[in-house]
C-alpha cells in the first residue's frame, strides 16, 4: 500500500512538472465547454440539468484520456528509467496500481474544474443535484476505465504515438459497442454477440449514472473492467519490461 | 569470505541469438570484479538478469542467499544497481528523484533525509542538488544514478559502467569511492576501460560472446601476454582470429 502511494505521488507530481497537467486541463475544460454550450444546447432546451454536459463527457475522454496515458509506460521504456523502478524494491503490480491511480487523481482533478457547471445551472434554475453528483460520479469510473485501457496498451509499445492510437481505437470499440450501428450489425449474425457487445459497453454503462440510477451491476462491471486491464497491464509489464 | 553474489549457470538467448551462454561465478565480500567485455559481449545482458530485470532463459543467480527469481524483493533489498546508461527521470530534480528513491526503500522523514544527503555528498552532487536531472551533464547524471545505487548502504553494488561519461577527475573520485566501499561489500562493475580494473579491481572477468573467457586477478590475467598488458590480452581473448567470424563479433 504504501509502495503504491509513492509511486502514484511521483507519477502525479511528474504531470505538473511539465506542461502536460495545465494543457489537458485547459484543454478538457474547453472542450467541455464548447460542446456543451454549442452543440449541447445548454440553454436552448431550457432544462435546469448537466445533460449535454454528461453527454459528450466520454467522447472528450475518448480524445484526451489516452494522450494521458500513452507515456505511462512507454515513455518509461525509452527512456531505460523502467529498469530502474522495476529493480527498485516494489513489485510490478505495485507500479501498475500506483501509475494508474495517479491518472486516476489527475482526472479527478480535471473533472473537479469543471464546477462552474454545478454553479451555474444552480443559478439558473433549480436542478436534482443528486443526478449531477451521479454523474460525475459516473464520469469518475468512465475516466477509471479508458485509463486502465490506455495504461495496458502503453505498456505493450516503446512508441508513444502507437499507444495513443492504440487506446483510442480499443476505447472507441467499448464506448460505441451499444449503439445501433454496432449492435444492428451483429444482430443480424447473432442476437447473443449484439447483446454482450451492450452490456459491455462503457458508454451504456454511464447513461445510468447520468439519469440518476446507481446500481450495483454498473459498478461491478467497472470494478472489473479496470481490474481487468490492470491485470493485463501487470503481464505486458512482466513480458516486455526488458524487451 | 561468504558469496554475496552466486551466478549459476546464467542462459539467455533471445529467437536464435544466445546472449549470455552458461555463465556461472561467484564474489565474495570484500571483492571487486571487473567485468570485461567487448561492446555486445552480453555484459549488461547478464547485470540484468542479476538485478532481476530480465527472466533468464535457464539457470539463475542469488544475492545474499535470495534468488532472484523466486525471492526477488528481497534480493533487490540487499541490492544497488546502476542500469545502464543511469537512466534518472529527468523532469526531477537530485534531491527529489533521491527522496522518491529512498521513500521506495523504506526510509522515512530524517532518516531519509540523511540518507540522501549522505549519499549526496558520496558523490559530490551538493551543489546541483535542486537542478532537474535533465539540466545536468552526462557526468553528473551518471553520479546521480550512483548515488541512487549507494542510498541505502547495500551489501551488494552492480554497476554497469560507472564511470563512462565522467572525466578524468570524476573518473578518480569514482574510483576512490568504489575502493573505500569494498571492504564491507561485493561489488561488479561492469566497464571496458581496462586501466580501470588495474586500478580498482581485485579480481576479473572476461566475457566475449556471451562465455567467460577468463576469470583471475588482474595480475594473473597479465601474465597471459608476453607483454604483460591488459590490452593485449584482452585483445587476444576477444577478438575472433577466424577472419570469417569476424561479423558476429
Amino acid at each position: 500500500m504504501r509502495n503504491i502511494w509513492i509511486v502514484a505521488k511521483r507519477e502525479l507530481a511528474a504531470y505538473f512538472a511539465t506542461p502536460v497537467a495545465v494543457v489537458f486541463i485547459v484543454i478538457f475544460l474547453a472542450l467541455q465547454g464548447v460542446l456543451t454550450f454549442n452543440l449541447g444546447n445548454f440553454f436552448d432546451r431550457n432544462q435546469a440539468d448537466l445533460a449535454p454536459f454528461f453527454n459528450f463527457l466520454p467522447w472528450v475522454y475518448l480524445l484526451l484520456i489516452p494522450a494521458l496515458t500513452m507515456r505511462l509506460w512507454a515513455e518509461e521504456r525509452r527512456l531505460g528509467t523502467i529498469e530502474l523502478l522495476l529493480t527498485l524494491p516494489i513489485t510490478q503490480g505495485q507500479a501498475v496500481v500506483g501509475k494508474f491511480l495517479a491518472a486516476w487523481a489527475f482526472c479527478a482533478i480535471a473533472l473537479a474544474l469543471t464546477f462552474p457547471f454545478i454553479i451555474l445551472v444552480n443559478v439558473l434554475g433549480r436542478p436534482d443535484n443528486g443526478v449531477i453528483a451521479t454523474g460525475y460520479a459516473g464520469g469518475l469510473l468512465v475516466a477509471g476505465a479508458f485509463l486502465s485501457v490506455g495504461a495496458a496498451l502503453s505498456a505493450a509499445t516503446k512508441n508513444q504515438v502507437i499507444a495513443f492510437v492504440l487506446g483510442v481505437a480499443v476505447c472507441f470499440v467499448f464506448a460505441v459497442a451499444s449503439y445501433p450501428l454496432v449492435t444492428d450489425f451483429l444482430a443480424k449474425s447473432s442476437p447473443v454477440l449484439a447483446e454482450a457487445a451492450r452490456r459491455l459497453s462503457v458508454a451504456e454503462r454511464f447513461q445510468g449514472f447520468t439519469r440518476g440510477v446507481v446500481s450495483l451491476r454498473d459498478l461491478i462491471y467497472f470494478a472489473s473492467f479496470i481490474g481487468f486491464w490492470l491485470f493485463l497491464n501487470t503481464v505486458i509489464v512482466e513480458h516486455r519490461k526488458a524487451d | 569470505m561468504t558469496a554475496l553474489i552466486e551466478i549459476d549457470g546464467l542462459t539467455k538467448r533471445f529467437g536464435g541469438f544466445t546472449a549470455v551462454d552458461n555463465v556461472s561465478f561467484t564474489v565474495a565480500r570484500g571483492e571487486v570484479l571487473g567485468f570485461l567485455g567487448p561492446n555486445g559481449a552480453g555484459k549488461s545482458t547478464t547485470m540484468r538478469m542479476l538485478a532481476g530485470f530480465m527472466t533468464p532463459t535457464s539457470g539463475t543467480a542469488r544475492i545474499c542467499g535470495h534468488d532472484v527469481q523466486g525471492d526477488s524483493l528481497a534480493a533487490r533489498k540487499a541490492l544497488g544497481f546502476l542500469p545502464e546508461g543511469a537512466p534518472t527521470y529527468p523532469d526531477m530534480t537530485v534531491q527529489g528523484f533521491l527522496h522518491f528513491v529512498a521513500a521506495v526503500r523504506g526510509f522515512n522523514g530524517s532518516e531519509a533525509a540523511d540518507r540522501v544527503s549522505h549519499a549526496i555528498g558520496l558523490t559530490t552532487l551538493q551543489g546541483v542538488r535542486l537542478q532537474p536531472v535533465e539540466t545536468l551533464s552526462k557526468g553528473f547524471k551518471r553520479r546521480v544514478g550512483l548515488a541512487q545505487a549507494l542510498l541505502h548502504n547495500p551489501p551488494v553494488l552492480v554497476l554497469d559502467e560507472p564511470t563512462d561519461g565522467l572525466d578524468p577527475n570524476q573518473k578518480h573520485a569514482v574510483r576512490e569511492l568504489i575502493a573505500s566501499l569494498s571492504a564491507e561489500k561485493a561489488i561488479v562493475i561492469s566497464t571496458h576501460i581496462l586501466e580501470e580494473v588495474d586500478a580498482v579491481c581485485s579480481r576479473a572477468i572476461i566475457i566475449a560472446g556471451g562465455r567467460i573467457v577468463a576469470d583471475g586477478t588482474p595480475a594473473e590475467l597479465e601474465k597471459r601476454h608476453p607483454s604483460g598488458k591488459l590490452d593485449d590480452v584482452f585483445r587476444d581473448l576477444t577478438m575472433p582470429r577466424d577472419p570469417s567470424k569476424q561479423q558476429a563479433a
